[in-house]
């Protein structure tokens, strides 16, 4: 038995490692089998993080954060989480080699998935034009036309990125403003390679072996229109990741983890959130970094409420696995 | 053991003229969830190797295959058997997902 497992790989699960180490709780943390490192492995420049003025890559960040974290002693293990029992004094954490892992802290902080359009061809046609990587997929769209949906930082970053391969980027929103950060947005508009599809949503995916146009709905008016393109790029937002959850740790009406206040105490005594999993409003590199901290600092404090024996016990095996 | 690279000289010989039913995985360097799931690859390689060839092409060095072989999404993996296409997984899964997915080309 352990005294920690986190569960996760970004900026709020190694962050959390990071703290938990140094406090010596010796963390195991489970990276997933190929999301290891978060959303930022799929991102190009990291331009907000504090401390890189030049910027840094993403994948670039997360390889140095999960240096930080095993430096001072966190075990990495590269599988995924297939159940979870939370209740009880010691939890259990099952992966998908069959292995089943014990400890007295558990700290969830899986992140968000791309959220779909919902539409049949979407699934159909992913593949083949339809994209939710623009840094993988960006290179097999030199010189064509396409589009990207949704508004917000990620939107504009994937169609800037596209300009590079891309001779024209529709980026189709169903607003007439951006939710996007000021400098993004301007970096957008001053690109001549992408043009702007206001009050428009994806009714429609057309193609019979790879995309070929879009039908379009105007937000306003209802009316349809067509725009032919080559390929799609999703970006319309992400959903709170906590399928492994349900019916053990209380949600919000927004779908993320609920926490007590500002802290990372969820519903259930010995289990910590962080990141985006229980974040829907900020949603940033640093935040998710942040609330890492709180839950490691959370999960350090619940510990030393417990009592001794069942600690022994977990540095006993924690010992004995060292050996 | 690793899965092999093929290129544009050697697909022919290597894939379509193989005895064998063959995996290729189109993947390139820049692509996060190619290099994720190349490990997971090679491990299915060594415990199929009697079933199951696979071999990794990049397709930022060859790109006649992979406009062939209309690649829009890496990791894209194609199963050939006799010089044809009879499946293809795209995107970084799991061990467990993937070899769901292969399961009627590893028994």
């Amino acid at each position: 038995m352990r005294q920690i497992i986190i569960i996760g790989s970004g900026p709020a699960g190694y962050t959390a490692a990071i703290y938990a180490a140094r406090a010596n709780l010796k963390p195991l943390l489970i990276a997933s089998s190929v999301e290891a490192g978060g959303e930022l492995m799929n991102t190009t420049d990291v331009e907000n993080f504090p401390g890189f003025p030049e910027g840094i890559q993403g994948p670039e960040l997360m390889t140095k954060m999960q240096e930080q974290a095993e430096r001072f002693g966190t075990e990495v293990v590269y599988d995924d989480v297939t159940s979870l029992e939370l209740t009880g004094p010691t939890k259990k954490v099952t992966l998908g080699d069959g292995s089943t892992h014990e400890a007295l802290a558990v700290i969830f902080s899986t992140g968000s998935a791309y959220r779909k359009l919902g539409l049949s061809d979407e699934e159909r046609l992913s593949g083949h034009g339809v994209s939710w990587c623009a840094t993988c997929d960006g290179f097999f769209f030199k010189n064509k036309t396409i589009a990207v949906v949704g508004g917000g930082d990620s939107a504009m970053e994937e169609a800037t990125f596209l300009t590079r391969f891309a001779e024209k980027v529709h980026v189709i929103h169903r607003k007439d403003t951006l939710r996007a950060s000021k400098i993004m947005q301007d970096r957008a508009f001053a690109n001549d390679k992408i043009e702007f599809v206001w009050n428009a949503e994806v009714a429609g995916i057309t193609g019979a072996d790879a995309v070929d146009g879009l039908r379009l709905r105007d937000t306003v008016t209802g009316d349809e229109s067509t725009l032919d393109i080559g390929g799609l790029f999703v970006a319309i937002g992400n959903d709170p990741r906590t399928h492994l959850v349900h019916g053990q740790l209380d949600l919000t009406p927004e779908g993320t983890i609920a926490v007590a206040g500002r802290s990372s105490k969820t519903s259930q005594a010995g289990v910590f959130a962080a990141g985006d999993v229980v974040d829907p409003t900020y949603r940033q590199a640093v935040t998710a970094a942040a609330s890492g901290t709180v839950a490691a600092l959370d999960a350090e404090h619940y510990l030393t409420t417990l009592p001794k024996d069942l600690l022994a016990k977990a540095s006993e095996s924690e010992l004995a696995a060292a050996n | 053991m690793t899965a092999r690279a093929v290129t544009d000289a050697t697909f022919d010989q290597e894939v379509i003229n193989n005895d064998k039913t063959v995996l290729v995985d189109f993947w390139a360097e820049w692509c996060g969830p190619c290099r994720a799931v190349s490990p997971i690859l090679d491990q299915i390689a060594h415990e199929n190797s009697e079933k199951l060839d696979i071999v990794k092409l990049n397709v930022d060095e060859n790109p006649a295959l992979a406009a062939k072989y209309q690649i829009t999404s890496i990791p894209a993996m194609k199963v050939f058997q006799k010089g044809e296409v009879v499946k293809t997984v795209i995107g970084a899964k799991p061990k467990p997902a993937l070899e769901a997915d292969l399961a009627a080309y590893l028994a």
